[in-house]
């Protein structure tokens, strides 16, 4: 253990104990659930505080009509459909990506939206569809593939966006449900170091304003997590809601204007459909008349259609801290990482699998066997 | 879990979905006694004083040439490690080839080149082989396939056993190979000091074994990585396996890399690297031993038998925390942001 994550993990039992209640903390980022699990923060935490998983996994916020419609692109003939890995194994109402791809269908992972670009290019003969999930920390790369498209007058590449912008789903989280669930309790935001080196730390100021939420932004490592929930219960232990930021090395106030820009450029605020949250009004990102031509939905006169969330998956209350992993029935029986029901089990990102992978599995998980070769 | 309709990439990966395809489909059809020993190698006991070893791998790595190696030397050092880690002396390889149409000539010298080479610092002849060529577009270039046997002492064939206490060694940083490969496949323009670890680890490991430390069990950690090995070693032995997060050797750039494209440095290929489990007073002196061979100068004890009899692998992390491992489930897929 190092020393500085000593200190703050006496600052945190010092501020734990003088809040005197249970406390429950969101990290918003799918990349600190993992973090989270991998560095065994949990069982460093105070018995009174928790963290409890949010909507910040950009594959396990997409919709299931969205996921059937980057499956129905890649079965077009001709077409060449470009995904970051993640989404590859997320089951649509008929099937997933990779099970698309074992049918035929052309699928490529792709590591840069540019690699996309390039590969419309070199392929002429391709319809190339980027398939673009994920917040503001992927949505600049989509919006400088479209301008490179655009650029190179390329008439075989195309986009199909599903971004979606934090703050909408954070308010939305806040807000009584419609459903009559009421609104979740948590006691503080442990903001996404991430995303926020794009929003910069100032744009959770809202949250910490409108609804005296605790908000911090901090950075992946054990360290910078016990860091983040350290400050979010000295907040709450001295009653004074406010935004920090414990990771200035990267995150500034004002975040990175040119990658804000280019998301401005290229795409306009649009309602969009969340899993588990509903359509939230301004909460997505539509393409921009000027770059119509690159937009997947309109080349081929695509249709989202509304489809069911899988029964018995609790996917939605998962990322919306109602519940974890573990009260879903399906988890680590029907639902596990080598056959997913959710989006969270898929993700690397996701809360379910990194429950799974990571925490102490319950009787009746999968059980691997020593295999024949090496 | 249902088998899907169709082959999948993750079934070729080395994880549990690979492992459900050949309890399902290929153990049923061909099972006995032999195979389900489940070493690297199949062990067919003769009468005297050696047992002989039989192994075989096909080698599908694309691009055949990446930092550190390329198909060639990847196929003679996986065979020859193979043998080695059950305790085999490589006798022979016979190295089966299918090629492309419009394949290279003047690459499949470099290919044949690092054959030699690599047979030349095992110690191995290629004694037979094959070849066949497919219509373009019917393979990726080149494919290899090498089977190999060798001898066992009967003194170094006991039936793998571990006890509590036992140390896992491990002879130096994990995770390059698959990294290098993954990154000269995916971003081939990247310039990258990492380089893959394929070396033919039957040296290394007679020099252990000669020396007459009791090793209990190893295995190379290769498709599904240490994570691989050490649940298998949890589950087989019905043991609890502690890993030490800190004492896992990992060069900075790799570990880097792995964390840029979300990929967890224990799940990662090794093709040069071996999980020894030894007896716990042993462990020292398998250490030295390890470290003064030259493939092993950065060996280290990664962690032990535990005394738990849950089959779970646990591994008390740099931060002071613990999380269990799993072995991998199949493709290994980088991650959105």
């Amino acid at each position: 253990m190092t020393q500085d994550t000593d200190q703050f993990l006496e600052r945190l039992n010092a501020a734990a104990a003088l809040a005197a209640r249970p406390l429950a903390f969101m990290e918003v980022c799918g990349t600190h659930t993992v973090s989270a699990f991998r560095c065994g923060l949990h069982e460093m935490l105070p018995a009174n505080v928790k963290l409890i998983s949010g909507p910040g996994c950009p594959v396990c916020v997409t919709a299931q009509g969205d996921i059937d419609l980057m499956i129905g692109a890649a079965d077009l003939k001709d077409v060449t459909l470009c995904t970051y890995g993640d989404m590859i194994k997320v089951p649509g109402t008929r099937g997933s990506l990779a099970d698309a791809r074992a049918r035929g269908a052309k699928v490529k992972v792709i590591y840069s939206t540019l690699d996309a670009v390039q590969h419309a290019q070199t392929n002429p003969s391709e319809q190339v569809v980027l398939a673009a999930v994920g917040f503001e920390t992927t949505t600049p790369a989509t919006a400088v593939a479209i301008l490179e498209a655009s650029k190179r007058g390329l008439k075989n590449f195309s986009v199909l966006a599903s971004h979606k912008v934090l703050l909408p789903a954070l308010r939305a989280l806040l807000r009584p449900s419609s459903d009559g669930g009421g609104k979740i309790r948590v006691d503080g935001f442990l903001c996404p170091g991430h995303a926020s080196i794009i929003l910069g730390s100032e744009a959770f100021r809202e949250i910490v304003d409108d609804y005296a939420m605790p908000c911090v932004v901090a950075g992946f490592e054990a360290q910078q997590m016990v860091a983040g929930v350290a400050r979010l219960t000295e907040m709450i232990a001295e009653q004074r809601p406010a935004l920090d930021n414990v990771y200035p090395q990267v995150v500034k106030p004002e975040g990175n204007t040119i990658a804000k820009n280019l998301i401005e450029q290229v795409f306009e605020p649009a309602a969009t459909n969340w899993r588990a949250l509903g359509t939230i009004p301004a909460s997505g990102l539509a393409i921009r008349e000027p770059y119509a031509a690159f937009d997947a939905i309109r080349r081929f006169g695509l249709v989202a259609e509304d489809a069911p969330e899988p029964a018995g998956c609790r996917c939605g209350e998962v990322i919306t801290g109602r519940c974890t992993p573990t009260d879903c029935g399906l988890f680590g029986r029907r639902c596990t990482p080598m056959a997913p029901v959710g989006p969270c089990m898929v993700s690397s990102e996701g809360s379910c699998s990194a429950w799974f992978k990571y925490g102490r599995k319950r009787d009746g998980a999968m059980e691997p066997k020593a295999g024949i070769g090496a | 879990m249902k088998l899907s309709t169709n082959i999948v990439m993750g079934h070729g990966g080395g994880g549990q979905l690979m492992d459900q395809l050949l309890d399902e489909v290929v153990r049923p059809a061909v099972g006995n006694e032999i195979l389900a020993e489940g070493l690297d190698s199949g062990i067919l006991h003769l009468d005297g004083q050696y047992r002989l070893a039989m192994t075989l791998d096909g080698y599908v790595v694309s691009p055949w040439k990446f930092p550190g190696g390329d198909i060639g030397r990847i196929a003679i050092c996986g065979t020859v490690n193979d043998l080695a880690v059950c305790g085999a002396r490589p006798l022979g390889i016979a190295l089966g080839l299918i090629l492309a149409e419009g394949f290279a000539t003047s690459d499949l010298r470099e290919v044949m080149a690092s054959v030699s080479a690599a047979a030349n610092e095992a110690g191995v002849k290629v004694i037979t082989g094959d070849t066949k060529v497919v219509g373009r577009g019917q393979a990726d270039g080149i494919y290899l396939t090498t089977a190999g046997v060798g001898l066992v002492p009967a003194a170094h064939h006991q039936r793998p056993t571990v006890a509590e206490g036992d140390a896992i060694l491990i002879n130096g940083p994990i995770a390059d190979h698959g990294l290098a490969v993954m990154l000269a496949r995916e971003m081939p323009h990247l310039k990258t000091p990492i380089a893959s670890d394929v070396a033919p680890l039957n040296g290394l490991i007679q020099h252990v074994l000669e020396s007459g430390i009791q090793v209990r069990f190893m295995r190379d950690a290769t498709r599904a990585g240490v994570a691989g090995v050490a649940t298998d070693v949890a589950r087989r032995f019905c043991r609890q396996v502690v890993l030490e997060e800190a004492a896992i050797p990992v060069r900075r750039q790799t570990r880097h890399a792995a964390e840029m494209l979300g990929l967890d440095v224990l799940e990662v290929a090794n093709e040069g690297k071996v999980v020894m489990v030894v007896a716990g007073e042993h462990a020292e002196e398998a250490l030295r031993r390890m470290r003064a061979h030259p493939l092993g100068e950065q060996s280290a004890i990664i962690g032990r038998i535990g005394t738990n009899s849950e089959p779970i692998c646990e591994l008390r992390t740099t931060s002071g925390g613990s999380r269990i491992v799993q072995k991998p489930f199949g493709e290994q897929l980088p991650r959105i942001c």
